[in-house]
């Protein structure tokens, strides 16, 4: 076993921190979804060959390996660098565009969305149709060389301020489920289009409600033939790379310190017994994940593409990211409920990492859509019985009886 | 990066597999179970023949020094049939201590005859109840005459020889060679849950032993010789769980219920989606602790505890499992879920129970902390 680079891996992380130091003071942001300086520092990403390392070089892209993003990625975090708010456009949209759009609109599209000049959304979940995404009833009618538009969408991130939107539709209501969609891109800053952001748990918002009202969109616009929406959707969501997805919050290592800095019924945190089993366990899970990591790194290093098995980092990470800010918050005992990062320990990131936990565990796939992929895809289990394969998606019942 | 099982080892796993599947089927541990055998002196043999008694011997006393890598990778796929063979006994512990400990005559005496099956060790560390600690030691030598009794002793009546962790005069803790065949020795078999793997209990009476005192630092000593053999056992775990897993989704797919096969049920699946999660993430910490067995030792003892307790809990949730997914029959003396139940629970206490390693890690990570 070897934890180090392979040589030509090495020479490219050299690379990598090479170009993320000269820009770490000017760019750093500890949130994510901050979009201060966040076209300025994409046009730069672009400019060095490092915001589309698995494109081809035709499209702006480096022509690099998985490997390499992933190596990209590590440091980018590592120098606090990561802007989520190009993340949608470029790793599930303009690729979807690749397989789809014609060569004019490659042309048109695919280097400002690179430069970070254009924002991209993705707009899939609607109100009845999340894990089941294929329920969607957004309806698509055609009107001679356009379509109208009519629904809503929800849970799109950065729809507000975005300027274009992939977005799945319902144009066949007799045809069964997975039969009657079909694919668009939309102008966001067409008329028919009111986005309205949703306040979440945290009192953030990461997301927004989209509603259509007669949003009028070209053929041209079209993405695959009519109908064979779900084949083109299915494209966007294989971009989806899981190897990477990562929880976040506190882990092992801060809980093991707030531990260190209490007192549990008049004695050292650290001395109680049920706290010791409890940081025992998690430390087991932590290190198994961070070897699982190291694991799937080693695969991608060897060439593989990142299969279904990523889903474990997923799921895991987010649960574990749910018990140990629930925990942590328990171990405070009576002042574990303060959010005032004065007066909380650690700045309050248990209590932040509380509430953004179910965030974790419904976002990007659910923790039982997580366990039917591994039971399905990697244990080969059956695919549930269906009861809305057949049958004409209008007849489908979408709630109890009255 | 490169975190993965070497490709010799990965070769040698492949011919094991193979192998183990032709030699030791299931029906080799029920004739153990009936008490016909007490183990697989045939296989035993011929696993010999492989060279894989010698895997961690060192070359001028007849093994083939392959390294702990491949130690690890035979004891996953042992553990993945239950082989009825005393590799964890004798392999794992005592051709360890022997290694580690003898002088250069105990050596050239013993390791030749372990690596081709021709004597076979085990170590005698427990005294009943309670889980490893030097103050439960009470076994004493006097005069190179020990007395004492230890039990539950793996594979005592197989053994040729143990490795015993007793007393000297002066009360320290030491280790002594034991001839088995010698007077004043009085076994006792006990039944355990897991009646696959012959335990006994010995009783000595001022028996002849012979110190190995070689690099020994007395109870330290004892603990590292644990902790090399607990990422060996994550390893059998493993195996043992993997064979678990997949035992519970074949049986999931032939089994119809409700006019559907039982595996098409979210709470079947989501249960062994569990079970495919816990294997890994014990595959990935036993991973770590091969690494560390073979080239860090100042990270062994907390990778050790790390592989053994993750290789545990997977392990008994997967045979747990593996029984309910096979409902009425998972419970019946025939199924052979049956047997991965009582070895995952064996395994789990045979060199220290939960709480023991618990401890451990959690003392060394303490240690790390504060020197941090």
């Amino acid at each position: 076993m070897d934890f180090n680079d392979t040589p030509e891996e090495a020479e490219f992380r050299a690379e990598v921190r090479a170009f993320l130091e000269q820009y770490g003071d000017k760019y750093r942001t500890r949130d994510s979804f901050s979009r201060k300086n966040a076209k300025e520092w994409q046009a730069i990403k672009a400019d060095a060959g490092y915001a589309a390392i698995t494109w081809p070089t035709k499209f702006g892209g480096r022509g690099g390996s998985d490997i390499q993003q992933v190596i990209y990625d590590q440091e980018e975090r590592h120098y606090e660098l990561v802007f989520n708010v190009f993340r949608v456009g470029l790793g599930m949209c303009i690729p979807t565009l690749f397989a789809y759009a014609s060569e004019e609109q490659l042309a048109r599209y695919v280097e400002p969305a690179l430069r970070g000049e254009e924002l991209w959304c993705q707009l899939f979940s609607e109100p009845a149709a999340g894990s089941d995404l294929a329920g969607i009833r957004t309806k698509a009618e055609q009107d001679g060389d356009e379509w109208v538009i009519n629904g809503q969408k929800i849970w799109t991130s950065f729809a507000d301020t975005a300027d274009f939107g992939i977005l799945l539709a319902r144009s066949d209501f007799e045809a069964p489920k997975h039969a009657g969609m079909t694919f668009f891109f939309i102008d966001m800053k067409s008329p028919g289009i009111e986005c309205r952001p949703i306040k979440q748990i945290t009192g953030d918002s990461h997301f927004c409600e989209v509603f259509f009202d007669d949003l009028r969109v070209p053929d041209s616009q079209r993405l695959g033939d009519i109908g064979q929406g779900w084949k083109v959707a299915l494209t966007t969501l294989m971009n989806e790379r899981m190897a990477v997805s990562h929880a976040g919050g506190p882990d092992f290592e801060e809980i093991f310190t707030l531990a260190r800095s209490l007192e549990v019924n008049g004695e050292p945190a650290l001395k109680n017994a049920a706290v010791r089993e409890k940081l025992v366990d998690w430390y087991v899970t932590c290190q198994g994940l961070k070897y699982t990591n190291f694991r799937l790194f080693t695969a991608l290093s060897q060439g593989a593409q990142p299969g279904p098995e990523a889903s474990i980092i997923k799921l895991v990470g987010a649960e574990k990211q749910q018990e140990i800010a629930s925990y942590g918050m328990d171990l405070i005992g009576m002042g574990g409920n303060i959010m005032d990062p004065e007066l909380a320990p650690m700045a309050a990131a248990f209590q932040d990492s509380f509430l953004f936990a179910p965030v974790s565990q419904v976002a990007g796939g659910t923790n039982e859509i997580m366990r039917n992929i591994i039971a399905e895809r990697v244990l080969g289990l059956p695919a549930d019985i269906r009861v809305d394969k057949d049958v004409p998606f209008k007849d489908l019942p979408t709630g109890p009886k009255k | 990066m490169n975190f993965d099982i070497s490709e010799d080892a990965k070769a040698v796993a492949n011919t094991a597999r193979d192998f183990l599947r032709e030699n030791s089927p299931l029906t080799a541990i029920r004739r153990v179970f009936d008490k016909e055998i007490q183990y697989d002196a045939e296989l035993w043999k011929s696993m010999a023949e492989l060279g894989w008694l010698g895997a961690g011997i060192p070359k001028e006393f007849g093994g083939i020094e392959m390294g702990a890598e491949v130690l690890c990778v035979l004891a996953e796929e042992i553990g993945r049939v239950l082989a009825p063979v005393p590799f964890s006994t004798s392999v794992s512990l005592a051709t360890s201590a022997i290694c580690a400990h003898g002088s250069e005559t105990q050596k050239s005496d013993l390791l030749p005859k372990l690596a081709a099956g021709e004597v076979i060790g085990t170590l005698a560390l427990a005294e009943g109840v309670g889980d490893p600690s030097q103050d439960r030691i009470e076994a004493r030598v006097e005069n190179g005459r020990l007395n004492g009794k230890k039990y539950p002793m793996t594979d005592g009546s197989i053994a040729d020889f143990a490795v015993i962790v007793a007393r000297d005069e002066a009360g320290n803790i030491s280790l002594y060679f034991c001839d088995l065949n010698t007077s004043g020795i009085t076994s006792t078999e006990i039944e355990t849950v897991d009646p696959s793997r012959n335990t006994v209990s010995l009783s000595f009476d001022n028996v002849e032993v012979e110190p190995l005192s070689e690099a020994w630092q007395g109870w330290p000593s004892v603990q590292n010789l644990l902790d090399q053999a607990a990422i060996i056992l994550a390893f059998e775990q493993l195996g043992g769980a993997q064979t678990c897993l997949e035992m519970a989704r074949d049986y999931a797919l032939e089994r119809y219920a409700f006019g559907r096969p039982i595996g098409s049920f979210q709470a079947v699946k989501h249960k062994l989606a569990n079970v495919y999660i816990a294997c890994e993430l014990a595959r990935s910490n036993a991973y770590f602790g091969a690494w560390a067995l073979d080239e860090n030792p100042a990270e062994l003892s907390q990778a050790a505890a790390t592989a053994h307790l993750s290789a545990s809990k997977a392990f008994q949730l997967a045979a747990r499992e593996n029984i309910q997914t096979h409902g009425g029959m998972g419970i019946t003396w025939e199924a052979n879920c049956q047997m991965y139940f009582r070895r995952a629970k064996s395994l789990g206490l045979e060199i220290g129970g939960p709480l023991y390693w618990q401890e451990q890690l959690m003392s060394q990570l303490e240690q790390q902390a504060f020197a941090g």
